[in-house]
């Protein structure tokens, strides 16, 4: 679904993501993981338009998206929530998922100020289209709270529910996990499974390995900016070159082998 | 219910001439009404979008000076000649985006700024076309203004109050709908983060262009009000001091409200013509008056109005009510 050729870009003298070359298969949860600093966003900066490469390729069912303008490739269909819930936390929980539909409507400064027929059809898509979001994501009760009111889990919600609102094909998610307690987590998890059964394709950042061992379909390792494996969970887990990069790091390790048992676990 | 209360509040102001009033009120209400316009301008921007253009009162002077070339120079009707500033404004404020729109921030309100000053210098550089220091002068009043009013009971002073109502209402109409519209929601993303709009597919650039293209439509349309009611265009009225005029008028209306923007500039207006004797002095009051506000107010008078309205019934009320401000 989604194939990137020899990405990169640099920032200054440094290579925050170098000559990486995967692909994001359709229907399937596919989740990046990665030392801290390794260039895991910045992969999905790339591929989400917000930042532009300094080499490579983005084509999303085949079509080149490389250098497009970030709300190009949303309307093409790609959505992405960010690390830090970012949110309008002084916005309604429905206007929030209703600026995330504003790439499917058309209507524009002159049908506002003449109320054309365009303009009331697209008022009435765009609640609709954010309800539908909203309810994915099981906040319809919440809609008009000020969404800044609701819990750090909540809040995660609504940004998954900002980027559903743009009736994405692929879904791109920085670390949904950070932050939330066990319970939350389980959630969340559920809550992914059941937009992949809809159709959906994900690619997911984190840092929590019993999430990603027990969700993901397939895994990208980035270490240092490079793509360092790739894989299902269990031989990613094996790989000696990711037990390594994570060795060589900080705490990841120990995570890194309980997660993969749970995974393991969880596959049988 | 709060649906009714701009209309009726229209409907009241529209009375007031036949009441007989003084010119000098009249006067008063003309202005308020005129500078209010140029204020709802410039809360498309700061209030809705979260920018700040600095070179408002120079698309007002692009409004003005346009009415008042085109029906003294060539002769053209108001009614042709107002949309025609308009359209211009709104065409000088598309241009000005273009290229202000590559910088952000302070970058931004410094940038027009500069280009404020600039239209005001060409202002008044242009002797041929604009009068230069000398200014435009008998710009007449709009045609038919006179007979209609006598139709009806008043003198012109009474026709030129209800012009700057009609004017005002549909000042406030335009700003409403652009507000109340997925467009208007969209601006609203701008302000709260202009990356996660853009991240959200909120096409940020094209959006600021017409917010900006509304904000100096806006300013020309009271531009030209004020070339045909004054009848005397100088280039000093297009400068920084009127654009910080009418930004404190904002400020201290309440930023991004509808009712902000007209409960402002009567204040600080009315204000300024009582206090005009103290001349100079005035800012003594005016000081002390803008660090009460700040402190008490921030979210201007109509920020007040609404906390002081969602305390009363219930405090829970007040987030929802501050938030759909
Ligand atoms: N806009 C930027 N400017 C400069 N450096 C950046 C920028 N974005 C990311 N980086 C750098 O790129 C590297 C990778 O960052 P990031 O992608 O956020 O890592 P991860 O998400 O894997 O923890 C880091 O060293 C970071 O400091
Ligand atoms: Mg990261």
């Amino acid at each position: 679904m989604l194939d990137v050729e020899n990405l990169g870009i640099r920032f200054g003298g440094l290579h925050a993501v170098r000559d990486v070359t995967a692909t994001v298969p359709a229907g399937q949860i596919t989740a990046i993981i990665g030392p801290n600093g390794a260039g895991k966003s910045t992969f999905f900066n790339l591929i989400s338009g917000f930042y532009r490469p300094t080499t490579g390729t983005v084509r999303f069912q085949g079509e080149d998206l490389t250098r497009r303008p970030t709300h190009e490739v949303v309307a093409r269909g790609v959505a992405r929530t960010f690390q830090t819930t970012t949110i309008y936390r002084e916005l309604s929980v429905l206007e929030n998922a209703m600026i995330g539909h504003r790439v499917r409507t058309r209507a524009g400064l002159l049908d506002a100020l003449l109320r054309t027929p365009r303009e009331r059809q697209d008022a009435r898509g765009s609640r609709d289209g954010a309800l539908r979001a909203l309810e994915r994501v099981g906040l319809v009760r919440q809609a008009h709270l000020p969404a800044g009111a609701l819990t750090q889990e909540g809040q995660k919600r609504v940004g998954i529910a900002m980027a559903l609102a743009s009736e994405p094909k692929l879904l791109l998610l920085d670390e949904p996990a950070a932050g939330m307690n066990p319970e939350e987590t389980v959630n969340l998890m559920a809550l992914i499974r059941e937009l992949v059964a809809g159709g959906l394709t994900v690619a997911l950042v984190e840092h929590k390995m019993s999430l990603v061992m027990g969700l993901a379909d397939h895994i990208l390792v980035l270490h240092h900016g490079q793509l360092i494996a790739q894989g299902t969970p269990a031989q990613v887990s094996r790989d000696p070159a990711v037990i390594e990069a994570y060795l060589g790091s900080h705490a990841h390790g120990g995570q890194m082998g309980q997660g993969a048992q749970g995974g393991e676990a969880a596959h049988a | 219910m709060s649906r009714l209360i701009w209309p009726a509040l229209f409907v009241l102001a529209a009375v007031v001439p036949f009441l007989h009033p003084s010119g000098y009120l009249l006067d008063v209400g003309v202005n308020i009404m005129m500078w209010a316009v140029l204020a709802y301008g410039l809360n498309v921007m700061l209030g809705y979008t979260g920018l700040l253009p600095l070179a408002h009162a120079g698309f007002f002077g692009i409004g003005a000076y346009t009415t008042g070339i085109l029906t003294l120079k060539a002769g053209w009707s108001f009614w042709l000649a107002w949309p025609a500033g308009i359209a211009l404004a709104a065409l000088a404020g598309l241009l000005l985006g273009l290229v202000a729109f590559r910088t952000r921030g302070d970058a931004f309100s410094i940038f027009t700024l500069g280009v404020g000053v600039i239209i005001t210098l060409v202002i008044n550089k242009w002797d041929a076309l604009t009068g230069g220091n000398d200014g435009l002068n008998g710009i007449a009043p709009p045609a038919g203004l006179e007979e209609a009013s006598r139709a009806i009971g008043l003198k012109l002073s009474g026709g030129f109050y209800l012009l700057a109502l009609l004017t005002l209402a549909l000042t406030v109409l335009i700003v409403a709908r652009a507000r109340a519209s997925s467009f208007g929601l969209s601006l609203l993303a701008i302000r709260g983060g202009e990356d996660l709009a853009r991240s959200a597919g909120v096409n940020v650039y094209t959006h600021k262009l017409r917010a900006m293209m509304l904000s100096t439509a806006l300013a020309g349309l009271a531009g030209g009000l004020y070339a045909t009611y004054v009848g005397f265009l100088g280039s000093a009225v297009t400068g920084p001091t009127t654009t910080f005029t009418v930004l404190l008028y904002l400020l201290v209306g309440g930023l991004g409200t509808l009712a902000g923007p007209l409960l402002g500039t009567a204040l600080i207006y009315s204000l300024t013509q009582t206090l005009k004797g103290l001349q100079d002095y005035q800012y003594i009051v005016f000081g002390p008056l803008l660090v009460l506000l700040v402190m008490y107010a921030p979210h201007g008078l109509a920020g007040l109005w609404t906390r002081l309205r969602a305390n009363r019934p219930a405090r829970a009320a007040k987030t929802k009510e501050v938030s759909g401000a």
